[in-house]
C-alpha cells in the first residue's frame, strides 16, 4: 500500500521535476551566452565573425524567398478578408489601415518568426544533435573550446541580426500584397492607398514590433541550441529534438505574442 | 625565452635562434626569416645549434622560408641540428627536403661554390 | 627510479545514477609510454578515459596531470592543459561540416597566432603523418572508417601534445586497417616521445602497442603492469581475458533465475 502511495506521489514529481531540471539548464544555456557574447572579446577571444555571417546568410539570405512568397499571400487574404467586411460600408480604403496595423503590429514578426523557427531553429537543433551524438561537441571541449561559444554564440548573434531584417521585409512585402489587391480589385488609386499607409502606421508599432522580433529570436535559437545539446541516443534522439524544439518555439513565440500585445495594447 | 639574431657571413646571412622553437615563439622566427626573403636575401643559413626542442610549427616555418626563397632561386639552409630537433624533420621526412648540416663551415663551403 | 608520473589517479569514483561505474580507481601513468587500459565492454574504461580529459567530473577523488589537479579546476585554468593534449576518439568526432585539413587546422587557428600560412603546412604535414596526404580538401563524409581515424589523430596532434588519449582506436575496423592505426600510434610515441593513453578491448592491438597495460574490472583496477607481467598473473579474471575464454564461470544460478522472472 505505502508503495503505491510513494509511486503515485514520484509519478505526479518526476514531469514537474524534470521540467525544472530543464528549465534550470536553459536559464544556465542563455545566461552563458550572454555572458560569452559580451565578455569573451574582452579576454582576448577571436570573435568568429566568419562563422557567424555564414550563419547569418543561412538564416537570413536562404530564407528571403519563403518569408516573400508567404508574407505576400497573408497580405492578400488579409486586403481581400478587410475588403469584404468594408465594402458594405464603402470604406474599402481603410483596407490599406488594417493591413498595415495588424502586419506591422503582429501578424508581419510572428509569421516571420514561426517560418524560421521551422526552418532555422529546427536545422539548429538538428545539427547540433547530430553533433552531440557524433562526439563532436565532446571533441570541442577537449580541444579547450567551449561548445556554447564556438556554435551557440554566433548563431545566436546572426539570428538576432537576421530576425528583425526579416520581419521587416515580411511587412514591406505583405502590404505591397495588399495594395496590389487594392489597386487592382478595389480600384483604390495607388498614392492614396500608400498615404493611407503612411498615415496608419505609427513610431511606436514599428519599434515594438523590432523588439519583439529580437525576443523571438533568441527564443528559437535557445529553444533550438538547447533541444540540439540535449540530445540523447542517436539519430532517434536528434529526430526528437528537432520536432521537439519546433513546437516549443512556435508555442513560446505566440506566447510572447500574447504578452507584447496585453503588455502594448491592452486597453484593461 | 626565444633570441632570434641574425649576422652576415661572407656572403650569407646566418640566423641563429636561441631557445625553444614552439608554437606560441615561432612566428617570432617567422618574422626574421620572412623579412630575410623578403629582401631577397640569396643566402639563409639557419643555426639550430641552440635549439633543444622544436616543434611542427618552428618546422612548418622553416618551411615556409624554403618556399619564399625558392621564389627567387635563393638558398636555404640548416646546421647544428640536435638528435631530438632532427628526429622532428625526419619524421615528416623533410629531412629531405632541406638541405641539412653539421657545421656552420660546412653550410658556408657549399654557397661559396 | 621515482619519477613523479605524469597522470596520477587517486581513488576516484563515479556513479552513473545509482550505478557505482568507477570503484576507487588507483593508476600511475609514466611520461613517454603507453599504457593501455583494457576491459570488458562497460567495464567503466571509458569512463575513466573520459575524467582523464575533463569531460567528466567524479564523484570523489583526484587526477593529477603534471602535478596539477583536474577535478577541481575550473573551465578556464583547465584550458591550458587540454592544449597540451589530444584526443582521438572512438568514431574519430570529425567536425562534418569542415573539410578535414580544417579539421587539423581547427585548435592552431583558435589557440595561437600563427599566420594561416604557417598553420596550413602544419596541417599538411599531420596528414602527412597519418598518411592522407592529398586529402586536405575532402569532407569527411569521403572518407573510409580507418581514413576518419587517422585524420582525427592528425587533428589530436595538432597541437603537439604531450599526452594523447585514443578511445577504442582500432575498433570497427578491418585488421589490417587496426594495425595500421597501432602502427601509427607506436610512431607517434616514438617520435614525439607522447604519453599515450589508449583504452581498448582488442587484445591483438594491445600486444602492439603496449608498454604497460593496466587491466579495469567491474569499475576497479585488478592488475597493472607489463605485457608479460600480465600474460603471467595468477589472477583468473585476467588469465580469463587475455586467454580470450568464455565467460560462464562466474554464472550464479540463483542470480541469474531471478534476473530472468524478476518483474
Amino acid at each position: 500500500m505505502m508503495e503505491r502511495v510513494v509511486s503515485f506521489f514520484s509519478s505526479l514529481g518526476r514531469p514537474t521535476l524534470t521540467f525544472f531540471v530543464h528549465l534550470h539548464r536553459f536559464v544556465l544555456l542563455v545566461l552563458e551566452t550572454f555572458r560569452w557574447t559580451i565578455i569573451a572579446p574582452f579576454k582576448g577571444k577571436k570573435v568568429r565573425w566568419r562563422a557567424t555571417v555564414e550563419q547569418a546568410v543561412r538564416f537570413g539570405w536562404d530564407s528571403i524567398l519563403i518569408v516573400t512568397v508567404i508574407a505576400f499571400f497573408i497580405g492578400l487574404i488579409l486586403a481581400m478578408q478587410a475588403a469584404d467586411q468594408l465594402k458594405p460600408f464603402g470604406a474599402e480604403i481603410y483596407v490599406a489601415n488594417l493591413v498595415a496595423v495588424s502586419l506591422t503590429r503582429t501578424l508581419g514578426p510572428m509569421i516571420t518568426a514561426i517560418i524560421i523557427a521551422g526552418r532555422g531553429g529546427s536545422s539548429i537543433a538538428a545539427e547540433l544533435g547530430t553533433m552531440k551524438v557524433a562526439e563532436e561537441l565532446d571533441a570541442l571541449r577537449t580541444m579547450g573550446l567551449n561548445p556554447n561559444w564556438f556554435l551557440v554564440v554566433p548563431r545566436f548573434v546572426a539570428m538576432v541580426m537576421m530576425l528583425p531584417a526579416l520581419a521587416m521585409l515580411a511587412n514591406f512585402v505583405g502590404i505591397g500584397g495588399a495594395y496590389i489587391f487594392s489597386v487592382a480589385a478595389l480600384e483604390i488609386n495607388g498614392v492614396r492607398f500608400i498615404n493611407q499607409v503612411a498615415m496608419a502606421l505609427v513610431m511606436k508599432d514599428m519599434i515594438v514590433g523590432l523588439v519583439k522580433t529580437v525576443v523571438f529570436a533568441m527564443i528559437i535559437v535557445f529553444v533550438g541550441c538547447y533541444q540540439g545539446l540535449i540530445v540523447e541516443g542517436g539519430a532517434e534522439g536528434v529526430g526528437k529534438s528537432t520536432t521537439n524544439s519546433v513546437v516549443i518555439s512556435i508555442f513560446l513565440i505566440i506566447a510572447a505574442e500574447v504578452f507584447f500585445t496585453a503588455l502594448f495594447y491592452s486597453t484593461l | 625565452m626565444l633570441e632570434v639574431s641574425t649576422h652576415p657571413v661572407g656572403n650569407a646571412v646566418v640566423v641563429k635562434i636561441t631557445g625553444d622553437v614552439d608554437l606560441y615563439s615561432s612566428p617570432e622566427v617567422r618574422k626574421t626569416i620572412i623579412g630575410l626573403t623578403k629582401n631577397k636575401e640569396k643566402n639563409i643559413l639557419i643555426d639550430l645549434s641552440q635549439v633543444a626542442y622544436m616543434d611542427s610549427s618552428g618546422v612548418a616555418t622553416l618551411v615556409e622560408g624554403l618556399q619564399q626563397v625558392g621564389r627567387y632561386k635563393g638558398t636555404l639552409k640548416l646546421f647544428g641540428l640536435d638528435a631530438a630537433v632532427r628526429e622532428v624533420f625526419e619524421l615528416s621526412r623533410l629531412d629531405k627536403v632541406f638541405e641539412i648540416y653539421t657545421t656552420e663551415a660546412e653550410a658556408l663551403e657549399t654557397i661559396a661554390k | 627510479m621515482a619519477k613523479e608520473p605524469i597522470i596520477k589517479i587517486r581513488d576516484l569514483n563515479t556513479y552513473y545514477g545509482d550505478r557505482h561505474i568507477l570503484k576507487g580507481v588507483n593508476l600511475d601513468i609514466y611520461e613517454g609510454e603507453i599504457m593501455t587500459i583494457l576491459g570488458r565492454s562497460g567495464c567503466g574504461k571509458s569512463t575513466l578515459l573520459r575524467h582523464m580529459v575533463g569531460l567528466v567530473r567524479p564523484a570523489s577523488g583526484s587526477i593529477f596531470i603534471k602535478g596539477q589537479d583536474i577535478t577541481r579546476m575550473s573551465e578556464e585554468e583547465m584550458t591550458p592543459i587540454l592544449k597540451k593534449m589530444g584526443m582521438l576518439f572512438q568514431g574519430a568526432a570529425l567536425f562534418n561540416s569542415m573539410t578535414v585539413g580544417e579539421n587539423v587546422a581547427l585548435p592552431l587557428k583558435e589557440h595561437t597566432q600563427l599566420e594561416d600560412s604557417t598553420i596550413s603546412i602544419m596541417t599538411r604535414i599531420k596528414l602527412d603523418l597519418v598518411g592522407l596526404s592529398g586529402f586536405e580538401s575532402f569532407k569527411p563524409a569521403q572518407l573510409s572508417g580507418g581514413m576518419k581515424k587517422r585524420a582525427g589523430l592528425a587533428r589530436a596532434i595538432a597541437m603537439d601534445p604531450d599526452i594523447l588519449f585514443c578511445d577504442e582506436p582500432s575498433a570497427g575496423l578491418d585488421p589490417v586497417v587496426a594495425m595500421g592505426i597501432d602502427q601509427l600510434i607506436i610512431k607517434l610515441e616514438k617520435a614525439f616521445r607522447m604519453t599515450i593513453v589508449v583504452v581498448t578491448h582488442e587484445l591483438p592491438s594491445v600486444f602492439t602497442i603496449s608498454d604497460r597495460i593496466a587491466m579495469l574490472h567491474e569499475g576497479q583496477i585488478i592488475a597493472v603492469g607489463t605485457q608479460d607481467e600480465l600474460k603471467n598473473s595468477s589472477d583468473p579474471i585476467v588469465k580469463q581475458f587475455l586467454n580470450r575464454e568464455a565467460d560462464d564461470s562466474e554464472l550464479d544460478r540463483d542470480k541469474y533465475l531471478d534476473s530472468l522472472v524478476r518483474n
